[in-house]
């Protein structure tokens, strides 16, 4: 959690030298929802993501320093620099894509759900949406086939109130919406404090062991916040689509700062320790950011391969 | 002094035009209410004309198109707008299945006035979800229209008359040319749908361009005069139906063609447009036509990758020289040193 906030925040600091030529979404505020649901994953488990996935690539285990060069548009990008902050991937940490388009990885990811059924594998799916998400056709549709098939899945919404600068009262009625939709296809559905670590950790356990043992398809709702802009390193509070007080009410909710309060209360950690933890955190987070600088560019002849498989 | 807008501030003066004529124009999308209001297309609209001909909607394109059609049906001029190409083709079903038959299917009994805007995005490491130039899809449908503007007066004019059209109209907009300033009159006007415009004559070669590559085209022109080749550069500004005869009188009189397009050269619109020519007037013709469009892959992400994925104005002028049999320097392909070519311009600091 701590990490993915670090690296959120140097990508954020950097981006005004402009190297990193991609819009990037970052997802400070959330972490606790991110770190807290791929916790409960084993490595061979599988998660897909969409636009706003650094988050999950690193908790799911994702190569950091190929994420960086990624987002360089390097050669040694976990995508060769061909996809970009939008479209990560790490095969073996079983972070099998992330891509743009709202809504369009959720029924790809019943669909690896499906095969590891069929396979019989011992792996579970969870695929990362946002509220924005849930309004898309193929999230019902996903639902409905997942519940239909008792796919070894969980559905992960991270509940921003937001899309793009829309809120919620445009898009969707009822502060249940979301829940009841699987609950009504029979799926076991909660809704819960997504900047609580130990609950969104939890829930998520619940989840995946559920999926494991043959108990079928989950939805679970973290409620959450996005701190930065939706697309970019800064921040938009000042553009009149939400309202500062309301931006500062979840900044004092900081999902990072509770945990390390709580780890220092209950005496798992001191201070001085965890001030060492981000320093360390820091410094690989500085090496990968070096790193991505100095790998070379792709190289023009790989541009018209990887179009189709040999 | 002619009043200078940006193509944005054109689209939305059309748009709010069209709004204040006629009360069953409403327009719905993804942020269209927002602060930054679609590139600042329809800012400022939802102040004027109230929620109900304003509005914002949930992620669901596909199902949004069905309703904007359903209006349509009965009466309302929608006209829904899309950020990119790209989250567009969720809705294709409504559409390719449903828009571009209903009025055919039922024997003429219905009509569907809408329109849809749509946005090509472009450079910024907008990468291979978020710059798709899908324009030929569009087109090989019979029943819809296809319009890319260029200039912003184009813009304004284009996109009322696809408003006053009784059938669905697809509108693409580069998002390189939204902050591109134009002479634009302040009062309501149309452009025809279906006519071409000719940017400038010439007698020695035919260039066809839409959007931003009419853009490039022009360029192009500018450098061949200085090569004494005189370029006709014609934009298309409709591509479905497409001024055949524009560019037929065209080709008559120079005898080569070039036709330049802002998506993937193969099955694309600069094949209609060639193979027409050659069909009709194979016996002009003093050359093959040459095509100079994207490659055959999708846009890749990384700056260093995509530098070399869009043609540009000197490959424009490469191919018309080489077609003209007029001597080639070998480095005129390279860019100048340190030049970025994912930006618009300098003042684009991404990301969006
Ligand atoms: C099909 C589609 N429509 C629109 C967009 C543009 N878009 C990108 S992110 C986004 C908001 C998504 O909201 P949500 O799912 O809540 O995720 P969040 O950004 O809050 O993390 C939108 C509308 C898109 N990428 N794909
Ligand atoms: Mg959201």
């Amino acid at each position: 959690m701590l990490r993915i906030r670090i690296v959120e925040n140097a990508i954020a600091e950097s981006y005004g030298e402009q190297e990193m030529r991609c819009p990037v979404h970052l997802s400070i505020g959330q972490e606790a929802a991110e770190a807290g649901a791929c916790a409960a994953l084993e490595r061979r488990d599988y998660v897909l993501s969409g636009h706003r996935s650094h988050g999950h690539y690193l908790a799911k285990g994702g190569n950091l320093k190929a994420m960086m060069a990624e987002i360089y548009g390097k050669a040694t990008g976990c995508a060769g620099g061909k996809g970009g902050s939008m479209h990560l991937v790490d095969l073996e940490a079983g972070f099998l894509g992330a891509a743009p388009i709202v809504g369009s990885t959720i029924p790809i990811a019943a669909g690896v759900a499906f095969a590891t059924q069929m396979r019989n594998e011992d792996r579970v799916v969870m695929v990362f949406l946002g509220d924005g998400a849930t309004e898309t056709g193929v999230f019902y549709e996903s639902v409905n086939f997942a519940a239909l098939k008792h796919l070894p899945i969980v559905f992960l919404v991270e509940n921003n109130f937001y899309s793009v600068y829309s809120p919620m009262n445009v898009r969707q009625k009822g502060v249940n919406r979301i829940v009841d939709i699987a609950r009504a296809h029979g799926m076991e559905a909660h809704q819960a404090d997504g900047n609580d670590l130990d609950i969104v950790y939890q829930l998520s356990r619940q989840a995946v062991t559920k999926a494991r043992t043959g108990g079928g398809p989950s939805l679970l709702e973290f409620i959450t916040y996005r701190w930065r802009e939706h697309c970019g390193p800064g921040y938009d509070n000042d553009i009149g689509y939400r309202t500062e007080d309301e931006f500062f009410s979840w900044k004092e909710r900081d999902p990072v700062v509770a945990y390390e309060k709580k780890l220092i209360a209950n005496g798992v950690v001191g201070q001085h320790e965890m001030d060492l933890i981000a320093r360390d955190l820091k410094q690989e987070v500085d090496a990968a950011i070096v790193y991505a600088k100095q790998s070379p560019w792709p190289d023009l002849n790989t541009l018209p391969s990887q179009v189709y498989a040999s | 002094m002619n009043r200078q807008l940006k193509f944005s501030e054109a689209i939305r003066e059309a748009t709010d035009q069209a709004m204040g004529r006629d009360p069953s124009v409403y327009i719905v999308g993804l942020g269209v209410p927002d602060p930054k209001g679609i590139f600042g297309t329809t800012l400022g609209l939802l102040e004027k004309y109230g929620t109900t001909r304003v509005q914002d909607m949930p992620l669901s394109e596909n199902a949004l198109t069905g309703v904007a059609l359903g209006s349509a049906l009965v009466g309302m001029r929608p006209i829904i707008t899309h950020q990119r190409v790209d989250f567009a083709l969720v809705a294709m079903e409504q559409m390719v299945n449903q828009a571009a038959k209903w009025h055919y299917m039922f024997g003429g009994k219905a009509k569907v006035p809408m329109v849809v805007r749509m946005i090509i995005g472009r450079g910024w490491g907008q990468g291979p979800q978020h710059s798709q130039s899908l324009q030929a899809w569009f087109a090989h449908i019979p029943g819809l229209k296809v319009v890319m503007p260029t200039t912003a007066y184009d813009a304004k004019g284009l996109l009322a008359a696809a408003i006053e059209d009784d059938n669905p109209v697809i509108f693409i907009e580069h998002r390189w040319l939204h902050n591109i300033s134009d002479d634009v009159p302040e009062e309501y006007y149309t452009v025809p749908l279906g006519k071409a415009r000719i940017m400038c004559e010439g007698s020695d070669v035919t260039i066809i361009g839409t959007s931003y590559m009419a853009l490039e085209s022009l360029r192009a022109a500018e450098y061949l005069r200085d090569a004494e080749v005189s370029a006709e550069v014609i934009d298309l500004r409709t591509i479905r139906p497409w001024d055949v005869e524009t560019v037929l009188a065209s080709v008559r009189k120079t005898g080569r063609l070039v036709v330049t397009d802002t998506a993937t050269t193969a099955f694309g619109v600069s094949a209609e447009i060639s193979a027409t020519v050659l069909e009709r007037e194979f016996d002009s013709m003093k050359a093959a036509p040459v095509r100079i469009a994207l490659p055959d892959y999708p846009c890749p992400t990384s700056p260093a990758l995509s530098n070399d994925f869009y043609p540009r104005a000197r490959h424009i002028v490469f191919e018309v020289k080489k077609m003209m049999g007029q001597e080639l320097v070998a480095d005129m392909l390279e860019d100048p040193l340190g030049q970025r070519l994912d930006v618009p311009d300098s003042s684009f600091k991404g990301p969006f």
